[in-house]
């Protein structure tokens, strides 16, 4: 499903290049990449390895910053802002959904999906029923007091992504989320990013090499040395 | 109490707990850090206490006494009759004399100081060793009494009564007396081992043994109507003595004492530096503790900083853990301070009269665990700081 005029358009990324270096030398990453993102999109990125899709991701996140062109999300060019500017717009704006979980293992599943709330003025109260709604969407309620070292790879999966949706972000941003499950609990997890796309309407970013995931994606475009090759739905 | 006041108290807790829960995450790393902490604080603790012990007898002497002694050198004494000459200079409330008698109990193991001193004039000039009147006047009234301050009492266990006898190696012989007193100090900085006997015993001894020595004194003390006054009268003593046999060197009493621990001085200077290098060691062991943890939770910081945490929250996390090993092992180290400085004086009492933690040192102690936390946590912080959110993700896995 291809953003069509009458669907709002979240994202919008235009003529965005970016390049590393390795000493003197640039390494063009990304070259002149122009693409939107409706509202409630489901976007799989797909390519291999170097290709530059966690780059792309990480620049619609605001984690990294482009070296040309720019990117609008939800009407704000996030090319514009400062690095502080850019830390509470992802508070308010991004949910980060990691390969590795990344969860703090010193806190518990409650006080991890707490943290993003930290920086919001709601009440204590406010954001137990935040976490506590958070926790009920990703089933693990029981689990509430458990340290991510009590959890399995599945279960730490759903805690991270309680605590991507706990703030009620614009958009979730996935780095292969699936990367370090089995089977059966990746079928969980994509399952359940599913039910916030299609029942919350979250609009997601997805980077992943699995085609299994990509499917569940509304649209899938890949990305071939730093430029998008192909788009399907 | 207002909303935001809540938050920020609510915020502070929760990294509190989360900085409390990570020192603790490599137990036995932090442990060793903590007690590292612990017995720097506690050497530093103990070795500034030693020299703030050499400098007790600096620190208890009065502003409003001098002390003449022979210029030429302590070992020299001078004539008994100058006291006369002394008392009559403008600005002289009182004089008294003393010697210094170097006498050991049993042998040289049990040293402790002993003075022979003229008894009405000398007592009335320390206040603060501080005597019973029905004891003190025992002491004034019997030639051979001797009296004896409480701790050195406690030393040999010697009672009100009892008779012992010392051993002189300036004054040969064996000296007996009758221990007629025991004075306390008025304060916390008197020192409590002292003894102190009639300079007439000394003296009518020395008449029939050795005449040529007899009626001569160590030093003399002099009260003053006024210690504003003190360089004045100072000079007016030399003055009054110059060009006699004996001549005199006259100084305030906190002068004299530190003419003595100025011998000493490079002990005292080499005990100081080591006491901070003691300090600066803890101070690189810490940094490298806090480095290698930084280092550890590089990814970390950068979800924090992806969850739009800014730049001091992070900072806040690694300054927080740092002052909390160093906080914790500096209260440690500086609680263990009195009963170790407690059982050191006991031990080294002979040479350490007054031994006891002052205030200073336990500034000095709070202020070295709050300056080690922060340092330690300078380079980790900045590291951390700059660390590019996307790198920082990169290093997971």
């Amino acid at each position: 499903m291809l953003p069509d005029q009458n669907q709002e358009i979240i994202v919008s990324v235009n003529a965005v290049s970016k390049s590393y270096y390795r000493g003197n030398q640039p390494v063009p990453v990304l070259e002149e990449i122009t693409f939107d993102i409706a509202r409630g999109e489901y976007l799989a990125l797909m390519g291999p390895s170097g290709s530059g899709k966690s780059t792309l991701l990480n620049l619609i996140a605001g984690i990294d910053t482009v070296d040309s062109g720019s990117i609008f999300v939800d009407g704000l060019d996030i090319a514009l802002l400062s690095e502080a500017e850019l830390a509470a717009w992802r508070a308010a704006n991004v949910g980060f959904i990691f390969q590795f979980y990344n969860l703090i293992p010193v806190l518990t599943a409650y006080e991890n999906i707490e943290l993003p709330l930290l920086l919001t003025a709601l009440t204590r109260r406010e954001r137990r029923e935040h976490v506590e709604t958070a926790l009920a969407v990703v089933n693990l309620t029981d689990r509430a007091e458990h340290y991510p070292s009590q959890l399995s790879g599945g279960q730490q999966q759903r805690v991270a992504i309680a605590r991507a949706i706990v703030t009620d972000p614009t958009v979730l941003v996935a780095d292969e989320p699936t990367g370090d499950l089995d089977r059966v609990s990746a079928g969980e997890i994509l399952g359940l990013m599913s039910r916030l796309n299609s029942d919350f309407g979250k609009t997601i970013i997805m980077v992943t090499h699995d085609p299994r995931a990509a499917e569940k994606a509304h649209v899938i475009r890949h990305l071939e040395k730093g430029v998008l090759s192909d788009v399907s739905t | 109490m207002s909303f935001a006041t809540w938050k920020k108290a609510y915020s502070a807790m929760f990294l509190l707990k989360l900085l409390s829960r990570n020192a603790f995450r490599h137990r036995l790393r932090t442990l060793l850090t903590i007690l590292g902490i612990t017995v720097a604080i506690l050497a530093f603790g103990l070795l500034q206490t030693v020299v703030s012990a050499w400098y007790a007898g600096v620190n208890a002497s009065s502003a409003a006494r001098l002390i003449s002694r022979n210029s030429i050198s302590l070992i020299f004494s001078l004539p008994i009759s100058y006291q006369e000459r002394i008392r009559r200079i403008e600005g002289v409330s009182s004089v008294s004399y003393a010697n210094w008698f170097g006498g050991v109990y049993i042998n040289e193991k049990n040293f402790f100081p002993n003075f022979a001193i003229e008894p009405q004039g000398y007592l009335a000039l320390y206040p603060e060793f501080v005597l019973e009147p029905s004891q003190k006047q025992a002491f004034i009234s019997d030639r051979k009494g001797c009296v004896i301050g409480r701790k050195l009492a406690e030393r040999f266990g010697w009672k009100i009564g009892d008779g012992l006898t010392l051993k002189g190696t300036i004054f040969p012989g064996n000296w007996e007396f009758v221990v007629r007193a025991i004075y306390t100090g008025a304060d916390k900085s008197t020192d409590e081992s002292q003894f102190f006997f009639h300079w007439d015993y000394l003296n009518e001894s020395l008449k029939k043994t050795m005449p040529r020595r007899a009626d001569q004194t160590g030093i003399y003390l002099i009260g003053l109507t006024n210690p504003q006054a003190a360089a004045e009268v100072s000079m007016a003593v030399d003055a009054t003595f110059k060009n006699s046999l004996a001549e005199t060197l006259t100084e305030t009493e906190k002068a004299f004492q530190l003419s003595f621990v100025s011998m000493t001085e490079a002990i005292v200077i080499a005990i100081r530096i080591v006491s901070f290098v003691v300090i600066i060691i803890i101070m690189v062991v810490v940094a490298n503790t806090m480095a290698m943890t930084a280092r550890e939770r590089i990814g970390e910081y950068a979800i924090f900083k992806a969850m739009g945490f800014q730049w001091y929250h992070v900072a806040g996390m690694i300054f927080g853990e740092s002052l909390f090993i160093s906080i914790t092992g500096g209260g440690l180290g500086i609680l263990l301070t009195f009963p170790v400085a407690h059982k050191f004086g006991e031990v080294m009492g002979q040479f350490f009269p007054i031994f006891q933690v002052e205030s200073s040192t336990l500034y000095m102690d709070m202020f070295f665990c709050l300056i080690v936390g922060v340092i330690a946590g300078v380079f980790p912080a900045m590291r951390a700081i700059k660390i590019n959110v996307a790198d920082g993700l990169r290093r997971i896995g």
